[in-house]
């Protein structure tokens, strides 16, 4: 329901949403909107332009680009989606915890956070990757271990804010007890803070996973995947630059939207922009109307 | 009934391992009676917010007892309903996201209210503090520093407490608004019968309100006088206070 009013109140956000739906579901139902299979050889059909029956051509082993594509979506951006998901979580988890009960839980969970963020995250990356071995899920779940202390300090500071404000203090006083202390008073206000620290990891991380993969140790041949398939076409980068153009093109895109309708949430995630409805005093009517809403969203 | 017994408190300073602890409140003893309006009145820093977090239970003294009708404050279950607080700043003391009725709502949902909300609970509040029943779908951004701080008082009062704690309630609010809400409060205490304990730099507005005033200095109680002896203060403290008031 919120969504949704936010998104007739701004078109970009409403174009930047309806992309990534879009590209979510591409990669879920990646066998349906594949038009070819993504590891399919044809080698008489090497650097083929493109063709109606390969929307935008062929690589160098004479698969179909759009569909590597679309299987890339899966571990370029859904997987990624997941690691982020896990990691926003474990660090909100901890900032919360720190943020809100501070004393010796705070120095316990930030000192802990000051190890973890000691290490490069890149250096942190390449040592798991060198323990477990390359591939993907050895990556991502470098990312969670890695990535969770710096939400959790953002998080943390974000919390601190405002659990000394007085209506935080009047709940306290009410005895409500913590946990439902942070999910009414504290998360709505932290959330746009949350909101942006994790869409621009978003971005990085799709970026480094495809560096990874670049570089060869993220997902192993012949597994699609957008850095890969520009590592791919980096052979052939000065006769056919424009095997580079579609998995560029299709990462620059991803994450820009997804900065794009982050930055719009924390817009319309602004409590001033909230303005009251006109309340009916004639009893019944405004309740029933509102517990509907509520029953929506 | 709020029984205050050698209170001491005390804040760590500097880095978590270095044991030095700076000390707010020592040796706080006194005695607040229902329907009483006591005033605590300090300058910055004397202790007076500490003092009242410690009376709401929000924290725990180093030492020393504070008991609530004979029972430890610092347990929610004691003060269910029965203490109530308004705040200083009026501008975070309502949830951003919180409609007036929202935020009326929650102590009394707390306290057990259940089924159908109580409009007509919540538009009579809303009227004992002089706002127009409309204000019910209003978020606080659109309140002015009056308005809400009404809000508050309404939202302090609707679960009928014994003991209303004001913590510099008043100290942000213009000159005017200021005096229409000391005279809410003293129709408040005279029609509901409910005592309030009222911390404050403003020694004017508590004497016209309180009849009991604590005066304090870096942490601990220099005088307890009754409004009507003002004049007649004892210790060199209250006296200059005074005087730096009436000049």
């Amino acid at each position: 329901m919120k969504l949704l009013s936010i998104m007739r109140r701004d078109k970009w956000a409403a174009v930047c949403f309806t992309f990534l739906s879009a590209v979510i579901a591409a990669g879920i139902f990646a066998p349906w909107f594949a038009p070819h299979p993504p590891e399919e050889v044809h080698m008489e059909l090497r650097f083929a332009g493109a063709s109606w029956t390969y929307w935008l051509g062929n690589d160098h082993l004479g698969r179909c680009v759009l569909s590597r594509l679309i299987y890339g979506i899966r571990p370029s951006v859904l997987w990624v989606l997941a690691a982020l998901s896990a990691s926003v979580a474990i660090g909100a988890f901890a900032g919360f915890a720190a943020g809100y009960f501070r004393g010796k839980t705070d120095v316990l969970l930030m000192r802990l956070c000051d190890v973890m963020l000691s290490f490069p995250g890149y250096v942190m990356t390449l040592a798991v990757i060198g323990i477990m071995g390359p591939g993907l899920e050895h990556i991502l779940i470098a990312f969670v271990l890695m990535k969770w202390a710096w939400f959790a300090r953002i998080i943390r500071t974000s919390v601190l804010q405002y659990s000394n404000s007085d209506y935080v203090r009047f709940s306290k006083m009410l005895g409500l007890p913590g946990v439902s202390i942070m999910i009414r008073h504290l998360l709505p206000v932290t959330l746009p803070d949350i909101l942006v620290v994790s869409s621009s990891s978003f971005g990085s991380m799709i970026l480094q996973i495809s560096g990874f993969s670049f570089l060869g140790l993220g997902i192993q041949a012949p597994n699609a995947e957008w850095g890969m398939m520009l590592n791919e076409a980096r052979s052939v980068m000065f006769s056919k630059p424009e095997l580079m153009l579609a998995p560029g093109i299709a990462i620059v895109l991803v994450v820009s939207a997804v900065n794009f309708l982050s930055d719009s949430f924390q817009r319309m995630l602004d409590p001033r922009l909230m303005s009251s409805r006109p309340i009916r005093l004639k009893q019944g009517f405004s309740i029933s109307t509102r517990l509907k809403e509520r029953e929506v969203a | 009934m709020f029984s205050i017994d050698k209170v001491s408190m005390s804040y760590r300073s500097g880095v978590f391992f270095s044991g030095k602890r700076h000390s707010v409140l020592s040796d706080i003893s006194f005695q607040w009676t229902p329907g009483e309006c006591l005033g605590i009145i300090g300058e910055s820093g004397s202790g007076k917010s500490t003092l009242g977090k410690l009376l709401l239970g929000i924290q725990k003294p180093d030492s020393g007892t504070i008991l609530w009708n004979g029972k430890a404050v610092t347990d929610h279950k004691n003060r269910r309903g029965s203490i109530s607080a308004v705040f200083q700043d009026y501008t975070s003391s309502i949830n951003p996201f919180y409609t007036v009725e929202k935020a009326l709502l929650e102590p009394l949902l707390h306290i057990g209210a259940s089924g159908k909300p109580p409009y007509p609970v919540l538009d009579s509040l809303l009227e004992q503090v002089g706002l127009d029943s409309s204000c019910r779908g209003k978020y606080p951004h659109e309140l002015s520093g009056g308005e809400a701080q009404r809000v508050c008082i309404a939202r302090a009062l609707s679960t009928k407490p014994q003991c209303i704690l004001f913590d510099e309630a008043i100290s942000s609010l213009d000159g005017s608004v200021q005096m229409q809400i000391l005279e809410l409060l003293k129709e408040l205490s005279s029609t509901e019968k409910m005592g309030f304990i009222f911390i404050t730099h403003d020694i004017g507005a508590a004497a016209y309100l309180c009849s009991r005033l604590i005066i304090m200095q870096d942490g601990t109680i220099r005088e307890i006088v009754h409004t009507d002896q003002l004049k007649s203060v004892e210790t060199s403290y209250a006296k200059k206070l005074l005087n730096s008031v009436i000049l």
